[in-house]
């Protein structure tokens, strides 16, 4: 093997990194804000993918494209479905927010499976097997293409947080929830915010993401596990752990296809897991209890 | 013992009683399709036994049983195609293994303090790492899956589980009431009263001397050992394994389901949960069938209505409010 | 007599706070040892580093002559020192019997015998009525009731009370006063309170000991601490101008 394909994979895992990132940190945002494992997060990446696919076979969206309205759509499920149906669950135990999601989980994932069948998808795009050349390192276009707009997506987030009063006023209810409604902020409405922001992030990854796979209803919690385990490894709750754990995973996981195989590559993620939780428990971009 | 039983009123003896005996002579009254229902009934009131000891009691959500399952299922069934071991000597080879899968997750989990989202992550990412590895390993078969032999000479080694329809019944049978006499001895114990203060408020439990470590291991333990065994039982039964079926996370969903849906941490919950959903799916799936629609998602998605409706509604499942309905609540001690 | 419990120059920082800041005291066998001092002065802290829930970032714990710091709760809990919570952990969804018979468990060879204990404990703070209902569904002065008779059940040589005279009426607090006082005379066991109601301290009490932002700045009898200037103005001073 060249040095130049190391490269290449090692290019590949960090634009895939990025996308599998924006999704996590949905999730991460939820977490962060609203204190509820989204346990449907990769159900919900799969809906966008269905979504992107639907767009594309209707009116020949690209799902690159779509991301956007993909991203606006699901901000409106995920600020619906807090209000409607998590909200309550906030204060619960945290089993019972688990079995909620799970039945989301299910349906999501079955309806799926009952409206478009087993079989997989894909989109083929104009470009889907266009590449650059750089330096003789082969770079596909599409993943380049998929991982702009997954940082502009990202990046996008981090400046609602840092620039908007709303954003501010999150990160305040995150940081200190019974000093958030002290100072007369409407908490319920910033976790619905939250959850449609996260929700808005795995919307707009899992449209990226039908650019760049087939996929299948069956992929929901192999996603969902994908993301959880960037999210820990970055740190639950962490915008910039999410991120890197995204990058991290997406490399580990792209060198481990490569090295090994590409069957395995889900135990090379699994295995950096337990390395993090053996070593720092709280994740590398997380707060440790005092 | 006989604190264990202390709970039972006269009206719930009688109602206990009742149930035993229609199990006991369902093989002679009912047919194969009903008799196989019950079964199924019977298997998932165990394994739900075996789940809500860990949750129900002990307050450790494990979204990853379906590990100890496929553990338990893939040790005895190797040992016996491979090495000519038999199930009662493997079920304790089984144990082991689970036993020693769970010491590594609680071991990961409880040493640093580690939030219960943490420890429930963890079971689920424990249990795929095994699927994808066994997905992969030719020695167990690989995503191809692995298989006991089913040869008719054999039907009759019953100390091999190479029995028929009635042997596997009863067997089932005798699993179920044995989790359930496990679970109410645990529940009288002093180690079931360690369970319940942990998941109670385990900063109190600790304060009153509740070793919270050692009891959650232990927890633990109990709950993958008897998993275990119910995989080994499901190997013999069903005679082909596969990990995309035995160690998949709905799998792990589906244990799970019943003793939510009955009650957690009640002793009655995963019977009342399992007896009302197992029959509740195949009526599901008949009825499809009979209107001439075979669609694989629709049971599932019915469960996942089910569990939010429920989960919603009634919080502590259905057999606290249905024992309220026929005056069969426990005593107090 | 002799030195049951020991603290010797504790300190307990969080990030850049001193909660406590090298404290020493010594509790006697058999004696009343109160606690007092203005809210945030270190006084649960304290408690925590006893029983076990931190290890003091600095200095010792001793009882019976034996280093505890750094030890876990469950095992000085086993020692001998049994805590209430001041923002009281009941078992919410047992009943209030299970929650002390949980506590005597302990020592009790099975569950039959801890009910039993349970259930003496339960009479003695007129908690027995209410033995069958859900601790969660207690009030307050109940619970904090309930937190001393778990405490009790575990059978220790000495008790940690963390202000449970809150919220109990004058009357129930005589009534605690009382069963306090019997249970350090007859089961002789030594009593480290930490307490704000001045009526019950001076009933009790042996010597108190003051903290103040988290260091000691007065002990000794009650009459004598309660004249001190500074204790008065730290504290009762500050509760008079309240
Ligand atoms: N776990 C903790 N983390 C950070 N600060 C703490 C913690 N526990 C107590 N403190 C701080 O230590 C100081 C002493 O608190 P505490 O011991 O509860 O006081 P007291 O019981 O005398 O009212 C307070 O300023 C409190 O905010
Ligand atoms: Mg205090």
């Amino acid at each position: 093997m060249s040095f130049s394909l190391y490269v290449e994979v090692l290019i590949q895992g960090v634009l895939s990194g990025l996308v599998y990132g924006l999704m996590a940190l949905g999730l991460s945002v939820i977490f962060g804000v609203v204190r509820v494992v989204n346990f449907a997060h990769g159900e919900f990446a799969v809906l966008a993918m269905y979504c992107a696919f639907v767009l594309f076979g209707l009116a020949g969206v690209d799902p690159i494209i779509a991301s956007i309205p993909l991203a606006i759509a699901f901000f409106v499920l995920g600020y619906a479905m807090q209000r409607g149906m998590v909200q309550p669950f906030v204060t619960r135990p945290q089993h019972e927010q688990f079995i909620l999601l799970v039945g989301v989980a299910l349906v999501i994932t079955n309806g799926l499976l009952l409206v478009f069948g087993p079989e997989s998808k894909h989109v083929d795009l104009p470009y889907s097997f266009d590449s650059y050349t750089v330096a003789g390192v082969l770079i596909d276009k599409v993943r380049v293409y998929g991982a702009a707009a997954a940082l502009a997506v990202t990046a996008a987030l981090f400046a609602f947080f840092r620039f908007t009063s709303t954003g501010t006023a999150i990160r305040a209810s995150a940081d200190n929830l019974t000093g958030a409604a002290v100072v007369g902020l409407d908490v319920k409405r910033l976790y619905a915010i939250s959850f449609g922001l996260g929700l808005a992030c795995v919307g707009a990854a899992g449209s990226i993401m039908m650019a760049l796979t087939d996929m299948t209803p069956m992929l929901a919690p192999s996603l969902t596990l994908l993301a959880f385990t960037i999210v820990i490894v970055g740190g639950l709750g962490s915008m910039t752990g999410a991120l890197a754990g995204g990058l991290l995973i997406g490399v580990a996981e792209a060198v481990a296809s490569l090295v090994v195989s590409p069957a395995i590559k889900s135990m090379v993620s699994f295995g950096l897991l337990v390395l993090v939780l053996a070593l720092r428990p709280q994740g590398l971009f997380g707060k440790a209890e005092s | 013992m006989k604190g264990a039983l202390s709970f039972l009123t006269p009206r719930s003896t009688i109602a206990l009683l009742v149930c035993g005996v229609a199990l006991l002579i369902a093989p002679f009254v009912v047919d194969r399709y009903t008799l196989s229902i019950i079964l199924l009934a019977l298997l998932g009131t165990y394994l739900g036994q075996a789940w809500n000891i860990l949750m129900g009691y002990c307050g450790l959500l494990s979204l990853g049983h379906a590990l100890y399952l496929g553990l338990g299922a893939y040790a005895s069934a190797i040992l016996f195609v491979n090495y000519g071991v038999g199930p009662w000597l493997s079920v304790f080879v089984a144990m082991a293994l689970a036993i020693g899968a769970a010491a590594v997750l609680g071991w990961l989990g409880f040493r640093f303090r580690i939030e219960d989202v943490y420890f429930s992550l963890l079971t689920i990412a424990f249990a795929e790492i095994v699927r994808i590895g066994f997905d992969n390993w030719s020695f167990v078969g690989g995503a191809a899956g692995f298989f006991l032999p089913v040869n008719a000479s054999l039907s009759h080694q019953w100390w091999n589980l190479r029995g028929g329809p009635l042997f596997f019944y009863y067997l089932a049978l005798a699993m179920a009431v044995a989790s359930l006499v496990i679970a109410a001895v645990l529940r009288s114990s002093k180690l079931g009263y360690a369970f319940l203060a942990i998941r109670e408020d385990p900063q109190a439990a600790r304060a009153l001397g509740v070793n919270i470590n050692r009891t959650r291991f232990l927890a633990l333990f109990i709950s993958a050992a008897m998993t275990a065994v119910g995989g080994v039982y499901l190997a013999f039964w069903t005679n082909n394994l596969f990990p995309a079926q035995i160690l998949e996370t709905s799998k792990s969903i589906e244990i799970i389901l019943a003793p939510i849906i009955g009650g957690l941490g009640t002793l009655m919950g995963p019977f009342v949960g399992a007896f009302l959903l197992v029959p509740l799916g195949s009526a599901l799936t008949d009825g499809l069938r009979a209107i001439g629609l075979s669609a694989p998602g629709v049971k599932a998605l019915v469960y996942g209505l089910i569990l939010m409706a429920i989960i919603a509604a009634t919080p502590n499942g259905i057999w606290p409010w249905l024992a309220r309905k026929l005056g069969l609540e426990a005593r107090e001690p | 007599m002799t030195a049951l419990l020991e603290v010797v120059d504790v300190v307990k920082r969080f990030r850049g706070l001193t909660a406590v800041d090298s404290v020493s005291l010594s509790v006697e066998d058999g004696e009343i040892f109160a606690i007092i001092g203005p809210n945030g002065a270190g006084k649960t802290t304290l408690f925590n580093l006893i029983a076990g829930v931190y290890a003091p970032d600095e200095g010792e714990v001793r009882y019976a002559g034996a280093r505890i710091d750094g030890q876990e709760p469950e095992q000085i809990c086993a020692a001998g020192i049994a805590r209430t919570f001041q923002i009281v952990k009941p078992f919410p969804d047992l009943s209030v019997r299970d929650n002390v018979a949980i506590g005597a468990m302990l020592r009790a060879p099975d569950m039959t015998a801890a009910r039993a204990q349970g259930d003496e404990i339960l009479r003695k703070l007129d908690l027995f009525d209410k033995s069958a209902q859900k601790a969660g569904s207690l009030t307050l002065p109940d619970r904090k009731r309930l937190e001393v008779a778990r405490a009790l059940a575990t059978k220790p040589r000495i008790i940690l009370l963390d202000e449970v005279m809150a919220g109990l009426r004058p009357t129930e607090t005589d009534r605690m006063v009382g069963v306090l006082r019997d249970i350090n005379r007859h089961d002789k066991l030594t009593i480290v309170m930490i307490e704000h109601v001045m009526r019950a301290v001076m009933a009790l009490a042996d010597r108190v000991h003051v903290l103040h932002h988290g260091a000691s700045i007065a002990e000794g009898a009650p009459q004598e601490v309660t004249k001190d200037a500074r204790v008065i103005e730290s504290y009762l001073g500050m509760k008079a101008a309240h």
